[in-house]
């Protein structure tokens, strides 16, 4: 938060992505257009997404943020494999916050597996932005 | 990335190392004193690397047909960079960046290299640091760079003084042949594409474009501009859009000299490098003072012009006023 009051030319990059089949992603548009008018520089990478496309575009794209988006029930598959892809590539630097419609008792297990933070359908706007600038860790 | 040296930087930049390549990207981005140092190691004179610029207005396919051009580059064995850059917003400085949602196809291609850039206020179709940004990815050794501009409207030209061939993208619908003929983006391109030609209109505008370009006097280099009619959701007429950038490039390096277009280049940049630094060392030595704020208020209070403002404020730093400009 600080560094970025420093430089104004700092600003927090996102990358948001449907990942698996899915193809429900007013969502993730929401959120996208949300984060925009939040100041945020927003990276949209579409739909049917596996795990590999979202972490070589995080690096390509040097994101502060990676925010997968969930309706078909396929979180519990691909998080994990989103979390050991980004060990792997050495991005602990970066804020994984999953997002969609997750049941709320896996909440904890995606917490548990290394996700940073999760946002359910009707979420409110603004915690998401807040949380995002408080805890993006570079 | 920040306890590096700049020599262990450009070295693992030159060697294609992804990570090294996107947090230089990002340190230009931010104008960081580092990012310059590196830079400066990386520099090398314009050389095989063939540069190719897509601008057109927005919605118009250009970042289809950037994915379309990346595919029939690596179908040539040829390693490609790609910087998209689109706009900032004005009033949150957020930006929606979604040039590569169209180009997902060559996500998990290692010979792929893609950026996406914020205008973040830049006028011209491109971002600040576009230019930079061309140069790290040469330096990692794409054999290819193309520049996807914001969508463009009729006069952000920067692009064409970046790159060497330069592709301008139409629409059937965009308009009678009063637009084709207009100064500007027109006049920019080596290529003109008419993407979307399976759409009502495109006789019609295929016709206004071809008088237009017919009607200008002889080209000074002698490229006379082609048109490519293209599908590019389809993959249409991708072929003959390569065929038309490669004569171009041949042209260009044969019949005009590769020199000739490095020159202009670098006049350009040159300029733009010395405003900007100006820039910096003025308002770095305002920073604190106070001073911008009073001058701004003396201004909006109509206690003075701000020509005469920028006059007293440019001769704390240099001996003669711009009166004499």
């Amino acid at each position: 938060m600080n560094k970025i009051k420093e430089n104004k030319d700092r600003k927090i990059k996102v990358l948001v992505s449907k990942v698996g089949l899915d193809g429900h992603d007013r969502g993730a548009k929401v959120i996208c257009s949300l984060l925009k008018e939040a100041g945020m520089e927003v990276i949209y990478l579409g739909m049917y997404q596996m795990p590999k496309d979202v972490i070589d575009a995080a690096i390509d794209e040097d994101v502060d943020v990676i925010g997968p988006s969930f309706l078909s029930g396929e979180h519990l598959v691909y998080t994990p494999i989103i979390v050991e892809e980004m060990k792997k590539a050495g991005l602990d630097d970066v804020l994984l916050v999953v997002g969609g419609v997750i049941p709320v008792e896996d909440i904890s297990t995606l917490k548990k597996m290394g996700v940073d933070e999760v946002f359910t359908a009707g979420s409110l706007t603004a915690p998401i932005i807040q949380y995002i600038k408080e805890n993006i860790r570079r | 990335m920040q306890e590096m040296t700049t020599e262990e930087w450009s070295r693992k930049v030159k060697e294609g190392d992804r990570r090294a390549v996107a947090k230089l990207i990002s340190a230009i981005e931010r104008k960081e004193k580092i990012a310059r140092e590196v830079l400066k190691l990386l520099y090398k004179p314009v050389g095989k690397t063939v540069t190719v610029g897509v601008t057109g207005s927005a919605g118009s396919g250009k970042s289809c047909l950037v994915s379309c051009l990346i595919t029939a580059f690596r179908k040539r064995g040829k390693t490609v960079g790609v910087v998209a850059v689109d706009p900032s917003s004005p009033f949150t400085g957020g930006a929606f960046l979604a040039d590569r949602l169209r180009m997902q196809a060559h996500g998990r291609d290692k010979g792929v290299y893609m950026r996406s850039m914020a205008s973040r206020g830049y006028l011209g179709g491109i971002a600040r640091g576009t230019v930079d940004v061309m140069r790290v990815i040469e330096a990692m050794g794409s054999d290819v760079v193309i520049v996807e501009t914001v969508g463009t409207g009729q006069d952000e030209v920067e692009v064409a003084r970046l790159v060497q061939t330069c592709i301008v993208v139409l629409t059937p619908n965009m308009g009678d042949d009063i637009q084709a003929m207009k100064a500007g983006i027109m006049e920019i391109a080596q290529v003109v594409v008419l993407n979307k030609s399976d759409m009502p209109g495109k006789e019609k505008a295929l016709l206004d474009v071809e008088i237009a370009l017919k009607m200008r006097s002889a080209p000074e280099d002698g490229w006379y501009v082609p048109i490519v009619l293209t599908v590019a959701t389809e993959e249409k007429g991708i072929d003959k859009l390569l065929e038309q950038i490669e004569k171009h490039q041949s042209h260009l390096r044969k019949c005009v000299g590769l020199r000739k277009f490095a020159f202009r280049k670098a006049e350009k940049e040159g300029s733009v490098l010395v405003k900007d630094e100006i820039e910096r060392i003025i308002f770095d030595h305002l920073k604190g003072t106070g001073l911008r704020r009073k001058y701004l208020d003396r201004i909006v209070d109509g206690e003075i012009d701000p020509y005469t403002a920028v006059e007293e404020v440019l001769s704390l730093f240099f001996k003669k006023s711009s009166k004499e400009g």
